[in-house]
């Protein structure tokens, strides 16, 4: 009995002890939003709670007087483009890959598959100069163009994935019954994959949200700043930090994506663990 | 073909659908990847499109660069200790995790947090943890007697100034990469230990084999190709990450304490205005991440395989 409870006490410390190491910065940005400055900006005083009641000042600010707002847009935006792009391309390139193409069909998905281990860090050189080319520094339409690069592949592997669990035969029904292959893609693989298609948005728009290199690198205009460099660009500037409004919109932008990201966190693993470890 | 219908016809609408993935992938993917190694001996600038090949002289110049070498050194550092520390964490983690408890779901949910949410807003949060004057871990270190007063442990000046001195700037970078990957690699953990056939464990524990002979003897060697997954991954999210540094310390303190390859490649090139440098620093990614490319490979073909 005494031994059971000592090792429940250690199992629930141990716990506590991961939960306070992984929660600790959204914590501290809950409580940093609300803090008034007077409290904020004293070392004696215990940083971890409320010295002085709350105040919404901060909010304020992040709400009225900064970009925040323009920058949560610019990250919706460009991220409801990347996805569609995603889709449209990832989508028949997975159906091809998983039932038409033959034996060159592995090659090209292989192929496909290692483009994303090509990171943005030794791409964003080449394509800074390329979006230069275009014209397009400091515009969103920078962002659209060039995100698709690490989304495409990791999603076309995973809708891939996803075909390939649909068995041949409902399908082979179908083109038995007079169905054209567009047609049996359309009527009767498309409906079974809507899963598989929401789990593919997720993953990208989580991705655009997560992006900061590439914005870093074409996005110095502080009207078309995504979320990201956004808050770490113009919210610090030189020594003067907002750090109520900075903790504020950190964690405004994150706990939407991370509460999506969780409830698609099993599918979106399973795609990255390439089947090995699977149970 | 294996419906029987005509090979060619099939085969034609496979080649359609992929065209507008490939095309798009070599135009912004293969074209940019063999332009940067073009760059990297060439004099090519940000300004000028004009540039000319002028041979192997960027990485002469650059391996007579003190700040190439601390990078160098630096991102293989950052990369071989947290990756250390975050597979031994993630498989306490693990072993917690997959027994079940009331109000698993919003510990899973914390617990995930940091992977789960941007990583250049989770590193703002800890910017105030190592803020130079109000740093909460320096309030707690004072509370608990070990800063500020002469004799203390950690010193008798208030602060510890985090990120304006190098170890403990490392540190720190160190610390936000842990806390990053922490959740990805407990999540692979999972997935192995679930796989783990459990009368194998009970067999042994019946046989009278204690945890840490159950977990050098079993354990551990039936897991090792998921933490070789899990190594994988980290590497390949450590290796060539530039977020954490660049939020935290911009490669300071002063000259390039924390600097790895990616950020002083941005620094160079983005910054400075120098493509060729730039282009020549990051291709020191490429032997990593094509090690990294051929072990997927045989993963691959293995789950294809299966």
């Amino acid at each position: 009995m005494l031994k059971r409870m000592v090792t429940k006490s250690g199992f629930y410390g141990t716990l506590t002890l991961f939960i306070a190491f992984s929660a600790m910065p959204f914590y501290i940005m809950l409580i940093t939003m609300f803090k008034r400055n007077h409290d904020l900006l004293n070392p004696d005083n215990n940083p971890f709670i409320f010295n002085e009641p709350p105040t919404l000042q901060h909010l304020n600010l992040l709400l009225h007087q900064t970009q925040f707002p323009v920058f949560l847009l610019n990250t919706l935006l460009v991220g409801l483009a990347v996805v569609c792009i995603t889709v449209l391309l990832s989508l028949p390139a997975a159906y091809s890959l998983a039932r038409l193409a033959g034996n060159w069909g592995g090659i090209v998905g292989v192929g496909i598959f290692l483009t994303y281990l090509v990171p943005p860090t030794l791409l964003f050189i080449p394509l800074s100069r390329i979006i230069a080319d275009l014209g397009l520094q400091n515009s969103l339409w920078a962002l659209v163009l060039v995100y698709p690069t690490f989304t495409v592949p990791f999603c076309t592997w995973l809708l891939m994935s996803f075909f390939k669990s649909i068995p041949r035969d409902i399908e082979e029904q179908a083109l038995i019954d007079g169905c054209s292959r567009l047609g049996a893609f359309f009527r009767i693989i498309l409906p079974l994959s809507v899963p598989g298609i929401i789990t593919v948005i997720v993953f990208a728009f989580t991705l655009v949200v997560n992006e900061y290199i590439y914005a870093l690198a074409f996005i110095q205009e502080s009207g078309s700043k995504t979320i990201g460099i956004g808050l770490t660009t113009e919210l610090i500037r030189g020594d003067v930090f907002y750090w109520g409004a900075l903790m504020g919109g950190a964690l405004l932008a994150s706990i939407p994506v991370a509460v999506i990201y969780t409830l698609f966190l099993d599918k979106i693993i399973s795609g990255l663990n390439l089947g090995s470890g699977r149970q | 073909m294996r419906s029987g219908r005509p090979f060619h016809r099939d085969s034609l609408t496979a080649f359609a659908l992929l065209v507008p993935v490939v095309v798009y992938l070599a135009a912004f993917i293969g074209f940019p990847f063999v332009m940067s190694f073009i760059y990297s001996i060439s004099n090519a600038t940000i300004g000028d499109p004009h540039f000319s090949i002028t041979g192997l002289n960027n990485f002469r110049e650059m391996f007579h660069d003190a700040a190439f070498r601390t990078s160098l050194a630096n991102t293989f550092i950052f990369t071989f200790v947290s990756i250390a520390l975050v597979i031994v964490l993630a498989h306490i983690l693990a072993e917690l995790l997959i027994r079940d408890f009331p109000g698993k779901w919003i510990a899973r949910f914390l617990l995930m947090l940091p992977w789960t949410t941007p990583i250049a807003l989770g590193t703002i949060g800890f910017l105030w943890f190592m803020d130079s004057v109000y740093s909460p871990f320096d309030w707690l270190l004072r509370k608990l007697g070990l800063l500020g007063s002469p004799g203390d442990l950690f010193g008798p000046m208030s602060n510890l100034y985090w990120l304006a001195r190098p170890g403990l700037a490392m540190a720190s970078v160190i610390l936000v990469h842990v806390w990053r990957l922490l959740p990805l690699a407990t999540v692979i953990l999972i997935a192995g230990l679930n796989a783990i056939p459990r009368e194998i464990v009970e067999a042994a524990q019946i046989d009278g084999a204690g945890y840490f002979r159950r977990l050098f003897h079993i354990t551990l060697p039936l897991l090792f190709p998921v933490i070789g997954v899990t190594v994988l991954f980290s590497v390949f999210f450590t290796f060539t990450d530039m977020t954490v540094v660049w939020i935290l310390t911009r490669g300071g303190p002063p000259p390039h304490a924390t600097q790895v390859l990616a950020s002083l490649a941005f620094l160079k090139s983005i910054q400075g205005g120098d493509l060729a440098q730039g282009a020549a620093i990051s291709l020191f990614f490429f032997p990593v991440l094509a090690g990294i490319a051929a072990i997927v490979l045989r993963l691959v073909k293995k789950a294809v395989v299966v």
